[in-house]
């Protein structure tokens, strides 16, 4: 495996950009899973699609799009999607919550009517649409570690406001905080860590690295900052790991990363009940001690 | 007593579409006032609360805070809110009481500033003044419903705000805590002078410590010193009969 790094460089693409992607999602995941904007990552993601659609459509026609890099092309719809979902939820101010299935809906019947006339499925949108450990290019490598860093950026910039939207919008609201401008940031950060994940893990699994490494956390974790250090290991292991399995039982990486961050959730869920009926016990014993 | 005054409302009126929610109020607080705001259900107290944060714009009358128009106040950290929400919050949000703490001083750190050692240690100081230090490190989802309103109140404290207003606070407290909690505003109020406006329907349980009492149902019902509220109560057997027959407060026939 290690070899197989050093000698094709398309594996030590997939590698690090899975290293990058390990970092950023789950680290945005944080946010948007205490914030119940899961199904926002899906929504996006689901644009994206379209985006790469539209992008594969355009190079049969054009030369010209045949040299640019699909992902270009899905991070503008991932993005565009992001701005449609807070016009929605500003025009649907009490049914929030129903510009995600629109905007969901609306990107997958556009990467439709595009696969379409594209002649339908390659192996191509194949990869994008459930990773691939081959797919990633140099020029995808160097979007992508671009993108991390304005991602990381941002986040460490605006921590302290993202925590207060995040554990409560009307107070940040109530002093002063300009909600929508972060609030917007925040979306198109989401838009921008979908694109990039989107080589490994694939569209239709993106969002899950985003929620589950958080999903695990959240059960053992003590505060907010830690819930993130430790999505962030949990997102690691997951992609270090189900890329290596990926790569020698030649599954699509996509599956296997996801898999393997579900059995973390599971084994730390595990761990919480060890943790509870622990202490559970120690109550009891204390309790008896008093009594006796 | 300072009379500064902090907050002037001046014939302040509020229409949601069609319905008139709020009718020409006109009052004023001074600076270590503390007054109850008494309505039912439907009587404009929310919606006053939010046109006083800001948080709703102006449609007829002016409200100024700390002697300057709300739309050009900039100085938020100087109010303290603690809203009825905060019972109602998410308990399984992953932060420590010390972050939820912290985070209301995120707007008086401005952007782009990291919390440095003084900050913390107001963090500290503002949860010594609650009498929650030693949670500090705790979630606060593993609080009582109590402590975690204690712990709102420092986050409110923390960026040393001249007015705290809060919003119906102790809803789904226990009595117990709701009467430390009550003894605690009246020490900030008292030791501290710092100005409060508390929004309740327990009128009975404050009229000890408020120093003014509003009563509220659309337009501004009563407004005075708790002394004249008790003169203006006299021999009458509900708060706001003949104004408002709806209104029953429990403390009425007392």
């Amino acid at each position: 495996m290690i070899e197989g790094i050093l000698q094709y460089e398309f594996l030590r693409n997939s590698f690090l950009t899975g290293m990058i992607v390990g970092v950023i999602a789950p680290l945005l995941g944080a946010f948007i899973v205490v914030r119940r904007l899961s199904l926002i990552a899906d929504a996006l993601s689901h644009v994206t699609l379209a985006g790469i659609a539209a992008n594969l459509l355009l190079a049969k026609r054009f030369a010209f799009f045949a040299g640019i890099s699909p992902l270009y092309m899905g991070t503008l719809f991932s993005v565009g999607g992001a701005l449609l979902i807070e016009k929605l939820r500003g025009q649907y101010k009490h049914f929030q919550e129903l510009s995600i299935p629109v905007i969901m809906s609306g990107g997958v019947a556009l990467g439709v009517i595009f696969i379409s006339l594209a002649d339908g499925f390659n192996t191509d949108l194949f990869s994008y649409l459930f990773g691939s450990v081959s797919a990633v290019s140099r020029m995808d490598l160097y979007l992508i570690i671009f993108i991390s860093i304005v991602v990381i950026a941002v986040v460490f910039a605006l921590y302290k406001e993202l925590f207060a939207l995040s554990f409560d919008e009307e107070h940040a609201k109530a002093s002063g905080l300009q909600v929508k401008g972060i609030h917007f940031i925040f979306i198109f950060l989401v838009a921008l860590v979908i694109s990039a994940s989107m080589r490994i893990v694939g569209i239709l699994l993106v969002s899950s690295l985003m929620t589950l490494p958080v999903a695990a956390s959240i059960r053992i974790a003590k505060g907010f900052k830690q819930t993130i250090f430790l999505s962030i290991i949990f997102g690691e292991m997951s992609v270090l790991g189900g890329l290596t399995v990926s790569y020698h039982l030649d599954l699509a990486p996509g599956g296997t990363i996801v898999m393997l961050a579900v059995l973390i959730l599971v084994l730390t869920n595990f761990y919480k009940k060890f943790l509870l009926v622990r202490a559970d016990k120690g109550e009891k014993s204390i309790d008896g001690n008093g009594g006796a | 007593m300072n009379n500064r005054t902090v907050l002037e409302i001046h014939h302040l009126s509020y229409r949601y579409e069609r319905e008139s929610v709020l009718e020409d109020i006109h009052f004023s607080l001074s600076e270590g006032s503390f007054l109850a705001l008494i309505g039912p259900n439907g009587s404009g107290k929310s919606t006053l609360l939010k046109l006083i944060l800001g948080l709703l714009r102006l449609q007829s009358g002016e409200i100024f805070l700390f002697g300057k128009k709300i739309s050009h106040f900039k100085n938020w950290e100087k109010i303290g809110y603690v809203s009825q929400k905060a019972n109602a919050f998410n308990t399984g949000f992953p932060a420590t009481v010390r972050e939820v703490v912290a985070s209301g001083l995120t707007k008086k750190l401005g952007l782009f500033a990291r919390m440095g050692r003084k900050d913390w240690e107001t963090v500290s100081e503002a949860l010594r003044m609650v009498g929650m230090e030693k949670y500090i490190n705790r979630n606060i989802g593993e609080l009582s419903g109590g402590q975690q309103q204690r712990v709102f109140i420092a986050r409110a404290l923390v960026s040393k705000p001249e007015l705290l207003i809060l919003d119906e606070p102790t809803v789904g407290v226990d009595a117990k805590s709701n009467r430390e909690f009550l003894q605690l505003l009246e020490e900030l109020n008292h030791n501290f002078g710092l100005t409060l406006l508390l929004v309740t329907h327990h009128l009975e349980e404050v009229t000890d410590i408020v120093t003014h009492v509003a009563c509220l149902n659309k337009k501004l019902l009563f407004y005075g010193k708790t002394e004249e509220y008790r003169k203006f109560m006299s021999g009458k057997t509900t708060i706001f009969y003949p104004f408002a027959e709806s209104f029953h407060p429990e403390g009425a026939n007392r």
